[in-house]
């Protein structure tokens, strides 16, 4: 109890600067990317445009991935990610279904048992809810208790996580959710290279695969690698990625907090505080634990970021991971969990700055980490 | 400007157009309105007005505010009567010997199978069985599906596998969950599955199978086979949201599926009078714009019939078709259900008598001179015989290997899972007295 309540203190101290960043996290997001990478081609990509391609790249391919959802087609999309689609491969390929996540889900269900490879979009993975028990009874299953039978080879996608302004109901995190059951595999992409890459992979898995993007991620350009831009590339699911190489702390994060987590550490680096690891774990499941317990090897100290809640999340399994391995004998501070609060997401924009992490208290927690000894 | 208007000139606008909705219509509608409209000077005969509005393009506009409770019940199709005997001669089913006997042979093998393995599971040697008596005739419905249209099941609809060939080995090997078994042991008895049979393998959750159907029928259609999908629900199913969801995306992406409905009057303990009210599940059909039969779930013709004919439609229009099938589940929901709490055996009997789907089978069979008693007990006994020698070897079979627990998570093994597996093995190896693996199957 005690750790939870120094938490939520952690993540409600107010800070002018860090109100400034939340509100304009475009703007903090934009800044990083630039500072992150030094693009060498000078090609820079929204993750928008990441994921459209991607999309566009696969059903290309192959003639059996089509998607489906709510305004998909005619309007593109409720975030744009599958503008064009429907002029370049008609509405047997992208499919406006009505507003019933149960049965648009079902449908792409039986298709994918049937031997197409559907890419399943929920407007936000909120709606998700409603059909639920489609993905998780019969997609993740149905491989398993038809004796290896029969393959859902089927893709889900959709903004997941915290939004702007759009209060408890459309601002939440799913990845711990989904995280947990046998039979998915489960990536959150950060940045533009994770987003087309992971969504390839996903696409061309013969598993389910839920892909938690991140509204606020969508408009973001980041630089995109030679390799990235060829139709053939993809992120192996189930590998994390070192994102900034460091000796004295190790930062994991997934989705949006990756870009926080960056910042944090550069600017830890920059006063002269500490060099930072930070891990963007691209995965939730399989989760790449083997990454994290070889970093923690190396740094003794450990901080986990995400936007999701603390109870049962991916900062809680990847804390009894470590406690599990070879690398909690390494472990000079306890780990800490930087995490959403504990609150449904309120709607009052001081209050919602307010639930959420941000660079800021990253920042503060890895201080207080790397001041922490154990049995000290 | 208003006031302009006279009161004469308003009374012969409104009722010109209230009176063209024909009292015929209106039926079960508020006569009040009607009858006042009627009243006023009988007004010429105009143009009926369709409207514009994009939501209901066949509606047309009227006067008459018309509060509908009821459309007109849906009839339901019979080809037999409850002797077994064709009541219109056009209808007589133009089936060969061979045909005709298999279907009544394979409702006296599930029927016989049934019994068996009822017992089994109250001698505590399986853990769960669902029976099919009283519904049997829905293997009418099998006999008119092309071998490769794609079934998608609920849990009582045994017959349909046992029709396309399941064997009996396989039924009582996936029943023990032995190393056997199709589904490798991971399934509760009677959820069947088979790819070679295009039988979707069962899913517990109730409902989920409607919109996966429609999923599966939209794969055919892309696909251009000639083929379409089965899906079968019971009535209390049909209250779930997935029902409802199937049906909306089926007719809007025009797959070609036939969703059958064994109404049998109860949902587990819960009749149909308490789970739904309106002209039964039918009624929902032409809501959703769908063809629609409702037919007599007893009578194996009529559904054999309406089967065939809502195949057409499937494959030929694609057409999504809802058929309901009227019929009465004689046996309990499950062997976890004692019917008896909320009906009276005597029901149940008088059911058996009156109705019942074998009798009126057989009997038409005898009329044609294609089976009569000895024919009937040499069935029974020869597949009394063949159950019970698949169910002792399916009983003696050892139980899946160890490793199976592990395999098909995922088409190959993540780490977690081989370390878990690892695991396991090591587990087994360093403590053989507590982990007896003698009944599991070896290893590959």
């Amino acid at each position: 109890m005690s750790s939870i309540l120094k938490k939520a203190a952690v993540v409600s101290i107010p800070n002018v600067r860090q109100a400034l960043l939340r509100s304009n996290p475009v703007l903090a997001n934009a800044l990083l990317a630039k500072r992150a990478y030094n693009s060498k081609n000078g090609v820079e990509m929204t993750v928008r445009d990441a994921l459209n391609s991607a999309l566009e790249e696969e059903m290309t391919a192959d003639e059996k991935v089509y998607l489906l959802g709510e305004e998909v087609g005619q309007y593109n999309g409720a975030y744009k990610v599958s503008k064009g689609l429907l002029d370049k491969f008609g509405p047997k390929r992208v499919i406006d279904t009505p507003i019933t996540e149960s049965g648009f889900c079902g449908l792409a269900v039986g298709s994918a048992f049937s031997g197409l490879k559907p890419v399943c979009e929920f407007m936000t993975w909120n709606f998700a809810m409603q059909a639920i028990d489609q993905i998780v009874n019969s997609a993740a299953k149905t491989h398993y208790m038809s004796g290896g039978n029969v393959n859902c080879p089927i893709t889900f996608r959709g903004p997941n996580g915290a939004a702007a302004g759009v209060a408890a109901q459309h601002s939440q995190c799913f990845a711990a959710w989904y995280g947990s059951v046998p039979g998915l595999k489960v990536v959150s992409p950060w940045n533009s290279e994770d987003a087309k890459g992971l969504l390839k992979a996903a696409i061309r898995d013969p598993n389910p695969v839920v892909v938690l993007e991140n509204e606020l991620m969508y408009g973001i350009s980041f630089p995109m690698s030679e390799a990235a831009l060829s139709k053939d590339f993809v992120v192996e699911i189930g590998k994390a990625k070192i994102e900034k190489a460091g000796t004295d702390i190790t930062i994991v994060a997934h989705s949006r907090s990756v870009g926080f987590a960056l910042e944090a550490a550069q600017l830890l680096e920059k006063e002269g505080i500490c060099s930072a690891e930070v891990i963007n774990l691209r995965s939730i499941r399989p989760l790449d634990t083997e990454t994290i317990i070889n970093s923690v090897k190396k740094t003794n100290r450990l901080v986990t970021v995400e936007g999701g809640w603390p109870q049962y999340g991916v900062g809680s399994e990847i804390c009894a991971q470590i406690m599990e391995s070879e690398a909690f004998d390494h472990l000079d501070a306890p780990v800490v969990r930087v995490t959403g609060a504990d609150v449904p997401t309120p709607y009052a924009n001081n209050l919602e700055a307010y639930a959420f992490p941000d660079t800021e208290v990253i920042a503060r927690v890895i201080k207080r980490t790397l001041n922490k000894k154990i049995g000290a | 400007m208003y006031a302009r208007v006279s009161a004469r000139a308003l009374a012969r606008s409104i009722p010109s157009k209230a009176i063209k909705a024909t009292p015929a219509r209106l039926t079960h509608s508020a006569k009040a309105f009607s009858t006042s409209a009627l009243s006023m000077d009988a007004p010429k005969k105009k143009e009926r007005v369709k409207v514009h509005f994009p939501g209901a393009l066949d509606s047309h506009f009227s006067q008459v505010l018309e509060i509908r409770e009821k459309m007109e019940p849906i009839d339901t199709f019979r080809v037999m009567d409850t002797d077994g005997k064709v009541l219109d001669r056009s209808l007589e089913p133009d089936v060969t010997e061979e045909f005709a006997t298999k279907i009544y042979k394979d409702m006296l093998t599930l029927n016989v199978m049934d019994l068996i393995l009822y017992e089994a599971q109250r001698q505590g040697r399986i853990s769960f069985y669902m029976t099919n008596a009283g519904e049997e005739a829905y293997i009418g419905s099998a006999a008119a599906l092309d071998p490769e249209d794609e079934i998608f099941g609920q849990y009582r609809e045994a017959g349909t596998l046992l029709y396309r060939g399941f064997t009996l080995d396989q039924f009582m090997n996936q029943c023990y969950s032995n190393d056997m078994d199709l589904g490798k042991g991971r399934q509760m008895p009677v959820h069947y599955g088979s790819k070679a049979l295009h039988f979707q393998t069962i899913s517990s959750p109730l409902a989920t199978q409607l919109p996966q159907a429609s999923g599966a029928a939209y794969a055919i259609k892309r696909s251009g086979k000639k083929n379409c999908v089965m899906c079968y629900f019971g009535e209390g199913a049909a209250s779930e949201g997935d029902f409802h969801a199937a049906l909306n995306i089926a007719a809007t992406t025009s797959a070609p599926v036939i969703f059958f409905c064994r109404n049998n009057g109860f949902a587990i303990s819960t009749p149909a009078s308490e789970q739904y009210k309106g002209d039964g599940i039918a009624s929902r059909g032409v809501g959703y714009g769908m063809h629609t039969i409702r037919v007599d779930g007893n009578d194996v013709w009529a559904v054999y019939k309406a089967t065939q004919e809502a195949r057409k439609l499937a494959v030929e229009k694609h057409k999504p078709v809802l058929i309901e099938a009227m019929t009465y589940r004689v046996g309990h929901h499950s062997t976890s259900d004692d019917s008896s709490a909320y009906r009276s055996k005597k029901e149940v009997e008088d059911w058996k008598r009156h109705d019942n789907p074998m009798v009126r089978m057989r009997k038409w069979l005898e009329s044609k001179g294609w089976w009569d008693e000895a024919r009937e007990n040499a069935h029974k006994s020869q597949q009394r015989t063949a159950v019970l020698k698949s169910f002792a070897a399916a009983e003696k079979r050892k139980k899946p290997a160890v490793s199976e627990m592990f395999n098909d998570v995922y088409d190959k093994l993540t780490p977690n899972l081989l370390e878990q597996k690892k695991e396991l093995e090591e587990l087994i190896k360093k403590y053989p007295e507590h982990y007896d693996t003698s009944n599991y199957a070896k290893e590959n």
